[in-house]
């Protein structure tokens, strides 16, 4: 895919979001949107995967940190073929496959369970050191929230994969600069997130989380860098792509009404 | 019908009033303010309020240093990342130097609803219990929440307040007493005795109501405290009723279950049988789809009852 489709593909996991959380009457429209350029580079370009076949061992693997964005995942995996589009709509709905937070015994194409701040990262060390172990290529890519890099774990986890060179894992921080209780930098400040992580042994890229060109070249050059690890900080916008969510502590997790989704999608459109 | 409040609410309002008398109340969350409540005291006090970010083991163990300073803190965040994710920071550094902290969790239990079963702690109040000097209490309705909130500000020992997101209906008496460790008999009766804690209190006084219809006449007993037990009243209205149920929004392991359980077996056996989450995670859906769907209703209190009465 070109850039063009791309950020079409984009543009569609944005609809689906929307659509599917409106349908679910609740569920986490801000960190999904400030996610979906990401995850449309990831599943759309970058990753080696089989969608036909989930298991396949040659895949990549990505952990969804911030397990709240499971409609952004659900979205990418639905529109790559997983499953059919069909299923969003039963988002958060009882018996459903799409739980509120991302469980891998269920759904095809998850392969590690989320929604516990701080444990997805681990889970993504687990991952890569396990590959080396086995000599394999296949890489690691972890997302979490900027919010959710309070989380003390995260940074035994960040220790953890500088001690063991991990460099077939990718971290990305979706710097969206809010969380729930407002501004990440008021609530609780994780600044100079850069320099913490240059410290603590990684290779650090800065992005425009939305830009996908320049997040397809950062993780080229992540999977490139060889000896460390890759943190890829991504300024982004929570909310981004509809306008009365963009920079909303207040849409982190609460669903747009019927004529709020209505908007959306136009906006979307 | 009153107007339903969900417990956490009562909370939140409860710690905004203590603010202006107790100049020694601290509280603090872990970025779940909007949903704990704290955030009515933050309003109000925001000189004494403590957001530590996402950081449930931080927030414990910070609070015991307050606490060492004879503070009175109260502490927030949903039940499965208080309990669950700093576990041993309560253990260690809250229970066992006999800390006065309340560790105040809410949403605990299925009825957290669409967040799922990674949101629904079911075995908050088992991992509590199992922690030497530990008090825990789980109010049923907001007047109880209340009552708990004020004595707990002024109680010199680590405790559990757990706490649910969903409204509840005003469930106990206007002239109502909660007293740390004390249960209530809210219902006499004399075939079968059920007791009950949380949201389920009020289910459980309508299966009482069904079956005296149907001739059955069952007592109901609110067990606000599950640590320490009221084994003594446990024990009488046994002794009355020869069969007992147990009902709690709560894995049958461990809980209200269990300390019943525990104690009747070893004082006076009696047939008890246990309506709670069966050994088992919870999932996505609307409340009261999944009280439903885990068998936490009023009919099947009323066919444990009876079945618990068959076997005497
Ligand atoms: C351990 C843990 N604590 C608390 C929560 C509740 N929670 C869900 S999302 C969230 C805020 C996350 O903020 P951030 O990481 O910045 O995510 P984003 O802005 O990308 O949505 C919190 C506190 C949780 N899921 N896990
Ligand atoms: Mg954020």
């Amino acid at each position: 895919m070109d850039t063009l489709e791309l950020q079409a593909k984009a543009k569609e996991l944005r609809q689906e979001i929307i659509k599917m959380i409106t349908a679910a009457g609740s569920g986490h429209p801000g960190g999904s949107l400030s996610a979906a350029d990401i995850l449309t580079v990831l599943y759309f370009d970058k990753m080696n995967l089989r969608p036909e076949e989930p298991d396949w061992t040659g895949r990549d693997y990505f952990v969804l940190s911030k397990g709240h964005a499971a409609p952004a995942q659900y979205a990418a995996l639905a529109l790559r073929g997983y499953f059919p589009v069909e299923e969003l709509n039963g988002l958060r709905k009882l018996h459903s496959r799409l739980q509120g937070h991302p469980v891998s015994s269920k759904v095809p194409g998850i392969d590690v369970s989320t929604g516990s701040l701080g444990q997805g990262v681990s889970v993504a060390c687990g991952l890569a050191k396990g590959l080396k172990i086995d000599k394999l290529p296949n890489h690691v890519y972890t997302m979490l929230g900027d919010g959710e890099c309070q989380e003390g774990q995260v940074w035994e986890a960040l220790m953890f994969a500088a001690h063991y060179q991990l460099d077939n894992l990718t971290v990305i921080i979706d710097h969206n600069r809010l969380q729930i209780d407002g501004q990440v930098e008021k609530v609780m400040n994780i600044e100079p997130l850069d320099k913490k992580l240059d410290a603590f042994g990684f290779n650090v890229l800065l992005v425009n989380g939305h830009d996908i060109e320049a997040i397809q070249n950062a993780i080229d050059k992540a999977k490139t860098c060889q000896g460390r690890p890759t943190a890829i900080i991504a300024n982004t916008i929570k909310g981004r792509g509809v306008s009365f969510m963009e920079n909303q502590a207040g849409w982190h997790g609460t669903a747009p009404k019927p004529e709020e989704a209505e908007q959306a999608l136009q906006e979307l459109a | 019908m009153s107007e339903k409040i969900a417990t956490r609410e009562a909370y939140g309002q409860t710690l905004a009033e203590l603010a202006a008398t107790d100049k020694n109340l601290v509280v603090l969350d872990a970025d779940l303010s909007k949903s704990t409540k704290t955030c009515d005291f933050a309003k109000v006090c925001p000189e004494r309020f403590i957001d530590v970010g996402i950081a449930e083991q931080n927030m414990i163990t910070v609070s015991a240093g307050l606490a060492t300073l004879g503070k009175h803190v109260f502490c927030s965040s949903f039940a499965i990342f208080a309990v669950g994710r700093a576990f041993e920071q309560i253990r260690n550094s809250i229970a066992y130097p006999q800390l006065p902290v309340t560790i105040a969790a809410t949403h605990a239990g299925l009825t957290v609803g669409e967040d799922g079963a990674t949101h629904q702690a079911i075995e908050d109040v088992a991992i509590m219990r199992a922690v030497p000097n530990m008090t825990v209490i789980v109010p049923a309705d907001a007047e109880e929440t209340r009552q708990a909130v004020r004595q707990l500000a002024e109680y010199p020992h680590p405790a559990y307040l757990r706490l649910g997101r969903l409204a509840v209906e005003q469930i106990l008496p206007a002239d109502y007493q909660f007293q740390i460790g004390k249960g209530t008999v809210l219902r006499d009766g004399k075939d079968a005795v059920i007791f009950a804690c949380g949201l389920m209190l009020g289910k459980a006084l309508q299966a009482a109501e069904q079956l005296a219809a149907e001739g059955i006449n069952t007592a109901v007993v609110n067990m606000p405290t599950i640590k320490p037990l009221d084994s003594e009243l446990v024990c009488r209205m046994a002794k009355q009723c020869g069969a007992a149920v147990t009902v709690e929004e709560h894995s049958i392991i461990g809980g209200l279950g269990s300390a019943v359980a525990e104690t009747l077996t070893e004082n006076c056996p009696i047939p008890l049988l246990r309506v709670g989450v069966n050994d088992q995670f919870g999932q996505s859906g609307k409340p009261d789809e999944l009280l439903t769907e885990y068998g936490l209703t009023v009919e099947n209190i009323a066919a444990k009852v009876k079945e618990a009465i068959n076997r005497k």
